[in-house]
């Protein structure tokens, strides 16, 4: 299989990148699975929980509140983390974000980095870079190492290996770690994994973390996790680098009672999780004694300038949606070209690029709505999808070839005929004339040419009836007079 | 009551024989039925396609039709949750005051056909006759939008002859999506051959749902693969007697 790509300013459109991982059964087998698997932990768990929907309008009202008074809350962050010992940077873009990062990384004298959490790194492409300017970054992660090994790339945001089974990763960890007899019994992966990052936890000085969230009353930094490998990098390296996008700070110590509840039950199906870290700043002679975290926007605050559409950056990367999601369950994440995949990768991504690229990803959904039910902070997906495919047509209808789209010369002409009873009876007239041709004896269509095809590739299409409704309640009724 | 009945541009085109049902039904039930012949479409695949101002043109007009109406019957659960959902948005943005408090002052006599019955009729027992094996596809905007709960089920559990066979993963999408079964027709076709698998592992003779939209996507994939199964529009069922058993087209 050709290698995914995450970038949305390369990613191939959604139905296009969808394509091999269609032609791959064991792929989608593995997503199937696995999504399959979580999603009954999920609704097992949230089952039992009298309050969810309560705990779900608070999670929605804290991050809400957040957002409203985010500068606010950013600032108290900024002063708190600094009072104890950590430095905040703050970065408008990408490009602005890995620059920071290199340069702490020289000013450490760094040549290797290991990594823990943070999607976010992905997003700003931040791999590659720190590869091009001499830094091997090594991910701790036991998913990303898979990923790492294997030359692949996440599908999913809490369990990024999902489309990996496990032959799959003995295969990787025989080939790359030099253990031809390696078995594919989970103890034994486990074993050569941790065997493997121990040697990286204890001899590279320096870290990048992700957060889940930034605690503005304390100033303190929180990572979610399952392995305890996050526990690991977060608490033997010298140097502590934390990137995070502004939206993940939450008022007060007291708001992650919620969030921690809603996480874990929507993430893994788990009434907590395993590993949770909240770091303030340096304490001496326990843990990185210097701390830098990066506050990235990179199209936030463009999410943020809407009323609708802020609700995006609600979201708390719990992948419920994903999991829910029944066009994600045959694609997998890399058809999203982004590393938000999913529902809320749909409407995150091509807000994060300003509508410039991922036009096509709010269109990869039937807005069945599933993402919507299980959301723990209850952002509207469907909603904003249809927001983004409003703007995502007023770009395209400006563009001269576009006039010849079949899609939008059809929703034209559509209109047209909607717009009044006398000509859409005509329009219904010759639908049934233009079918006739096609139309089989047993009155269905197999087959219809040019953009129509791609309704008759997998389904017929039963022919239009001898007569509509409303001639049949016209006739009616000249019957009834008499 | 005189229920003036939506049948909306997709069911009067190519399902007439779900809005004959309709009014079949509604008429043995004591309702006098009216259609008003103004009416097109609702502007949902204008509205999920992102033609904001086609689908607001689409809402004024349903608004202006139906203003004086007692109460609006529509046998398609996406297009209730098009009016339900999308409208007020629309009309938010692009309508005037008298038309959103017209809007307003409507919306509460806007009944999905189920709905209807079971709410504003109170009646679960419709006097069906239907002696087959039949599955309920639960529509995604039936389910989720209009959260229809058992209404459904309670209908067709009234229904004489009906043995009602559980589909599996009742919660999960056909894949049609309007115009996404189309512009993403691989991962629709993929998705609708997932939910295929359950609908034939049920082993009924009909699969019925109170929206043709996922009917038309199900019935086409059924014919395609000469399955042993029709799909039916849950207002056929239920119109269904003894004396006039529904017709099979």
């Amino acid at each position: 299989m050709s290698h995914p790509v995450l970038d949305p300013r390369v990613a191939p459109p959604f139905p296009v990148a969808a394509l091999p991982v269609l032609r791959n059964p064991q792929l989608r087998k593995n997503v199937a699975h696995a999504t399959d698997v979580i999603q009954a932990k999920r609704a097992r768990l949230v089952a039992e929980k009298a309050d969810w929907q309560a705990l779900r309008d608070s999670g929605a009202a804290i991050r809400d509140h957040v957002l409203d008074n985010l500068a606010h809350y950013l600032e108290q962050f900024e002063e708190r983390c600094t009072a104890a010992g950590g430095v905040v940077h703050w970065a408008g873009d990408a490009a602005e974000a890995r620059t920071l990062i290199l340069n702490i990384l020289r000013e450490e004298r760094a040549d290797e980095v290991i990594k823990i959490k943070t999607m976010t790194s992905a997003e700003i492409q931040l791999n590659p870079f720190l590869g091009e300017n001499g830094i091997a970054a090594h991910e701790t992660d036991l998913a990303e190492i898979i990923l790492q090994l294997g030359q692949d790339e996440p599908s999913h945001i809490v369990v990024p290996a999902l489309h990996v089974n496990r032959s799959q990763v003995r295969e990787i960890f025989a080939r790359t770690m030099g253990l031809p007899d390696l078995s594919d019994d989970p103890q034994a992966l486990t074993a050569a994994a941790r065997a493997y990052l121990r040697k990286m936890f204890l001899t590279v000085p320096t870290a990048i973390s992700g957060a889940n969230f930034l605690i503005a009353e304390t100033g303190s930094v929180v990572v979610v996790e399952s392995e305890g490998n996050g526990r690991m990098c977060l608490t033997l390296p010298r140097t502590m680098i934390t990137l995070a996008g502004i939206e993940k700070v939450l008022p007060r110590y007291q708001d992650l009672e919620v969030m921690l509840q809603v996480l874990a039950r929507s993430a893994t199906g788990e009434r907590m999780n395993p590993y949770t870290s909240v770091w303030t700043g340096v304490t001496a002679g326990d843990g990185p004694q210097r701390f830098h975290v990066v506050l990235l926007d990179n199209g936030r605050t463009g999410i943020l300038r809407s009323r609708r559409e802020r609700q995006t950056l609600r979201c708390i990367r719990c992948a419920a949606c994903m999991n829910a999601c029944p066009v994600y369950r045959q694609t997998g994440g890399h058809a999203y070209g982004s590393v938000y995949p999913g529902p809320i990768g749909a409407i995150l991504t091509p807000q994060l690029m300003n509508l410039e690229y991922a036009q096509s990803l709010p269109y990869a959904s039937s807005l069945c709505g599933a993402c919507y039910e299980v959301c723990p902070v209850k952002i509207n997906i469907p909603e904003i999808l249809i927001d983004l495919r409003a703007a995502v047509t007023e770009r395209e209808r400006a563009e001269e070839r576009r006039f010849f789209d079949p899609m939008y010369v059809g929703l034209r002409m559509a209109n047209k005929v909607f717009a009044s009873a006398s000509r859409f009876r005509a329009a219904q007239r010759m639908a049934r004339l233009a079918l006739r041709p096609f139309t089989g004896k047993d009155g269905w269509i197999r087959r219809l040419p040019g953009y129509a095809s791609r309704w008759t590739m997998s389904r017929d299409l039963r022919g239009v009836p001898q007569q509509t409704f409303r001639e049949w309640w016209a006739e009616r009724n000249r019957k009834a007079m008499r | 009551m005189r229920a003036s009945l939506f049948i909306t541009c997709y069911n009067d085109t190519l399902f007439p024989e779900t809005g004959q049902a309709v009014v079949r039904l509604l008429e043995r039930l004591g309702v006098e039925v009216e259609f008003r012949p103004a009416q097109t479409c609702c502007g949902q695949m204008h509205a999920n396609t992102g033609f904001r101002g086609e689908a607001f043109s689409l809402a004024k007009q349903f608004v202006r039709l139906y203003a004086d109406a007692e109460a609006v019957v529509i046998p398609s659960s996406s297009c209730v949750a098009m009016v339900r959902d999308q409208y007020p948005h629309l009309l938010a943005e692009l309508g005037t005051d008298a038309l959103r408090r017209e809007f307003e002052t409507l919306l509460p006599r806007v009944h999905e056909l189920s709905e209807f019955l079971v709410d504003v009729l109170q009646v679960e027992d419709v006097g069906a006759y239907f002696p087959h094996r039949v599955t309920y596809h639960a529509s995604c905007h039936g389910l989720r939008a209009l959260e229809l709960g058992d209404r459904p089920l309670r209908l067709l559990n009234h229904v004489r002859g009906l043995e009602l066979a559980t589909l599996e993963n009742l919660d999960r999408c056909c894949g049609f999506g309007g115009t996404f079964s189309v512009k993403n027709a691989e991962v629709s076709s993929a998705m609708l051959s997932a939910k295929l698998q359950d609908v034939l592992a049920t082993r009924a003779e009909f699969c019925t749902a109170l929206d043709n939209s996922c009917l038309i996507h199900l019935g086409g994939a059924l014919h395609r693969e000469y399955a042993p199964m029709r799909t039916i529009h849950m207002a056929e069922i239920l119109a269904s007697t003894q004396d006039a058993p529904a017709e099979m087209v």
